[in-house]
């Protein structure tokens, strides 16, 4: 593995950089729309709120939720791709991709047409619990057979396990056409449209898992040497995994609940952090959840700007982004449970 | 005489063989004109299967003609060649890239065909007219197949490489169609939406006679390379070594494979799962030459969607549903199915 960055003091260099770019992004996200926003208003809007002005309420109402939406979404969503990158040993795994969205998004639409759930607390909860169901069946199918868990048959039985939610979600929409309009938010995926109020009860969990990940990162760099040698230095690796999986079903049902089906961030991000720290898990993560906000947050400004005054649904700006390399990975092969 | 007598003996078990072929192909027929009856007669006035028969032989008097030779005949034979061309397009995909999990849908070539397609109805069709439709759908799928194609390109393509890519492009493409269904006006979202599922709801005959020449020409070709598609079963090397060019081959037999789907989804929308199931119930009745694999794959797979759009059809009435979500619902999870019993060869 080459990475760039092999000294702490320019990890925590880059770091600080990222940051700022972070901040930069975010700072642009409330600014740029189809009314572009000064930037001292924004600075006004934030610390010296004016309920007068149009322009503050703008900021306030919906490029604040937005901005936090992507913010939030990007990092957890990034974060889980490099857990599950760590879990399954599989460069190519992600929260797309193994069909953690769309089992989110199937019951999410279940319970939006069926039951006419708006409330963001149990969202949330059928978020995690679909998530949790496609993770499962995906690493179950994927599991069974004397090779055990491979990289191919993991993509297979994702591909296979999105196929399944996806039909049955379309099934759903068809009856049920009234309802469609609701739920393409889910289907796309979109910033647009949601008060802050609703996405705050979210946030606990996602810093809640981010910081449970932090905290097996040590745990994390032991499993990636190789699993009998973890056991061997006396690791509790099924406590481990599971603990590891919990994070993921959070932060990959979080991001769905706030912001829908986003593919590829999951894939891409934790490679590019790679390419920066290398696989220490520590810094790993760290760096996953800035690029992964900056890159959504990024993907959320061009969605807003490239076809104005209408929007491109964000989720087909990061699919666009995200294929190429996902196609980049396949090309360059890739070890299975290497 | 012990030569001539073995001779005589093997002479026998071949005949034997074929026709048990034959049997199978009959009983296939007889199964599909069963389903043919039956969709012809069931809808939201039930017209019996007797009296459906009766009208064909012309002793009803033409007292049917609206319900029968209208609305129902060119929807029925629609469905029929639709599952039958998916079904031969899967096959051809299986044979082609060695993987029992390949199939048009998967590796993103009815994705394309369906982006061609939308991409038509939304900002052509007015001006254009619908005719174009299949040449958008098909110049869809062989955009991103040539794509897929290409990317998995590294001296020769790789299967695995293969599937791997398309999966990846079928993400995009799925991207873009979303895309362009969420720019669509409101009122055409979710006819696109439907659309997208398979539905071959109010076909009439015009449509039925532009869809034609895709299958009369398509099937019989695929049917012309099946010692091709014999030999690539074999695995490339043995192929290379019995002198088949194996790359051209390939190409020629995905650029049928990919005309048929992209037809078939400019008719139908974007039905999954037929080319996956269809071909495998082909082999299950266990051809081993492609060319009775053909055969059976045909029947199969048109049987499937008549079924499918006649179950879409009546299941809920008066709602006419779209029969890919039907084809879904069992394809899915045979997928799943194909993916356990495959579970050693990865």
């Amino acid at each position: 593995m080459t990475y760039i960055l092999r000294n702490q003091k320019a990890k925590l260099n880059m770091l600080l950089f990222l940051t700022f770019l972070l901040i930069t992004a975010a700072v642009f996200s409330l600014a740029v729309g189809q009314h572009f926003v000064s930037l001292t208003s924004v600075y006004r809007a934030i610390f010296s709120f004016d309920q007068q002005s149009t322009r503050h309420l703008i900021i306030r109402s919906t490029r604040l939720s937005r901005t936090v939406i992507a913010l939030a979404a990007g990092g957890s969503l990034a974060v889980a791709g490099a857990l599950m990158q760590a879990l399954t040993g599989n460069p190519l795994a992600a929260p797309g991709i193994f069909g953690l969205n769309s089992g989110a998004v199937f019951l999410l639409v279940i319970a939006a047409t069926f039951f006419g759930v708006t409330s963001m607390e149990l969202s949330i909860w059928l978020a995690f619990f679909g998530s949790m169901l496609a993770g499962l069946l995906v690493y179950f199918i994927a599991s069974l057979g004397r090779s055990g868990l491979s990289s191919l048959k993991m993509i297979l039985a994702g591909a296979a396990v999105t196929a399944l939610f996806h039909s049955f979600t379309q099934g759903l929409l068809v009856i049920n056409q009234e309802s469609l309009e609701s739920v393409l938010f889910w289907l796309s995926g979109s910033t647009a449209g949601r008060d802050l109020e609703m996405i705050m009860p979210l946030l606990p969990f996602i810093l809640g898992a981010i910081i449970l990940a932090l905290i097996l990162a040590k745990d994390i760099n032991i499993l990636l040497i190789g699993e009998e040698m973890a056991a061997g230095l006396g690791q509790k690796t099924i406590i481990i995994k599971l603990l590891l999986g919990l994070s993921i079903v959070i932060l990959a049902g979080s991001s769905v609940a706030a912001a829908g089906a986003i593919s590829f961030i999951g894939l891409v991000v934790p490679h590019i952090s790679r390419f920066f720290v290398g696989n220490n898990y520590h810094w790993l993560i760290i760096y996953s959840f800035i690029i992964g906000a900056v890159l959504l947050l990024i993907a959320d400004i061009a969605a807003r700007i490239i076809i104005m005054p209408q929007e491109v649904p964000i989720g087909v700006m990061t699919a666009f982004m995200g294929a190429p390399f996902f196609v980049y990975i396949v090309r360059r092969g890739f070890k299975v449970n290497a | 005489m012990f030569t001539l007598s073995g001779g005589g003996l093997k002479l026998m078990l071949k005949n034997l063989k074929i026709s048990r072929e034959l049997i199978l192909i009959f009983g296939l027929i007889l199964l599909a004109g069963l389903i043919f009856i039956l969709s012809l007669s069931f809808g939201s006035s039930y017209i019996s299967p007797v009296t459906v028969i009766s009208h064909f032989l012309g002793l009803e008097a033409g007292s049917y003609n609206f319900t029968i030779n209208i609305l129902r005949l060119p929807r029925t034979l629609m469905a029929f060649l639709v599952g039958a061309a998916l079904s031969v397009s899967g096959l051809i995909l299986q044979a082609n890239i060695k993987n029992p999990l390949a199939s048009p849908d998967i590796i993103g070539i009815t994705g394309g065909a369906s982006a061609g397609a939308i991409t038509y109805l939304s900002f052509f069709s007015a001006d254009y007219g619908i005719g174009g439709l299949p040449f958008a759908a098909i110049l869809g799928a062989a955009v991103v197949s040539a794509l897929i194609y290409f990317l998995a390109w590294q001296k020769g393509v790789s299967s695995i490489r293969l599937v791997l890519i398309g999966i990846g492009i079928a993400a995009a493409v799925d991207a873009l169609v979303t895309m362009i269904i969420v720019f669509s006006p409101i009122s055409t979202t979710v006819q696109s939406y439907v659309w997208l599922t398979g539905s071959i709801y109010g076909t009439n005959w015009e449509d039925l006679f532009q869809f034609l020449p895709w299958v009369i020409i398509f099937i019989p070709l695929a049917f012309a390379f099946y010692k091709s598609l014999n030999l690539l079963a074999l695995g490339d090397k043995v192929a290379a070594a019995l002198g088949l060019n194996i790359q051209l081959n390939r190409f020629l037999l995905m650029t049928i494979s990919v005309a048929l789907a992209g037809s078939a989804v400019a008719y139908a929308g974007g039905v999954a799962f037929i080319g996956l199931i269809a071909p495998h119930i082909a082999r299950k009745m266990g051809g081993k030459s492609y060319s009775i694999l053909i055969i059976y794959s045909v029947l199969s797979g048109g049987m499937i969607f008549m079924a499918a759009d006649l179950l879409a059809r009546t299941a809920f009435l008066p709602l006419d549903l779209p029969a890919g979500v039907f084809v879904s619902g069992i394809g899915a999870p045979f997928f799943i199915y194909l993916l356990y019993r495959n579970r050693n060869q990865f």
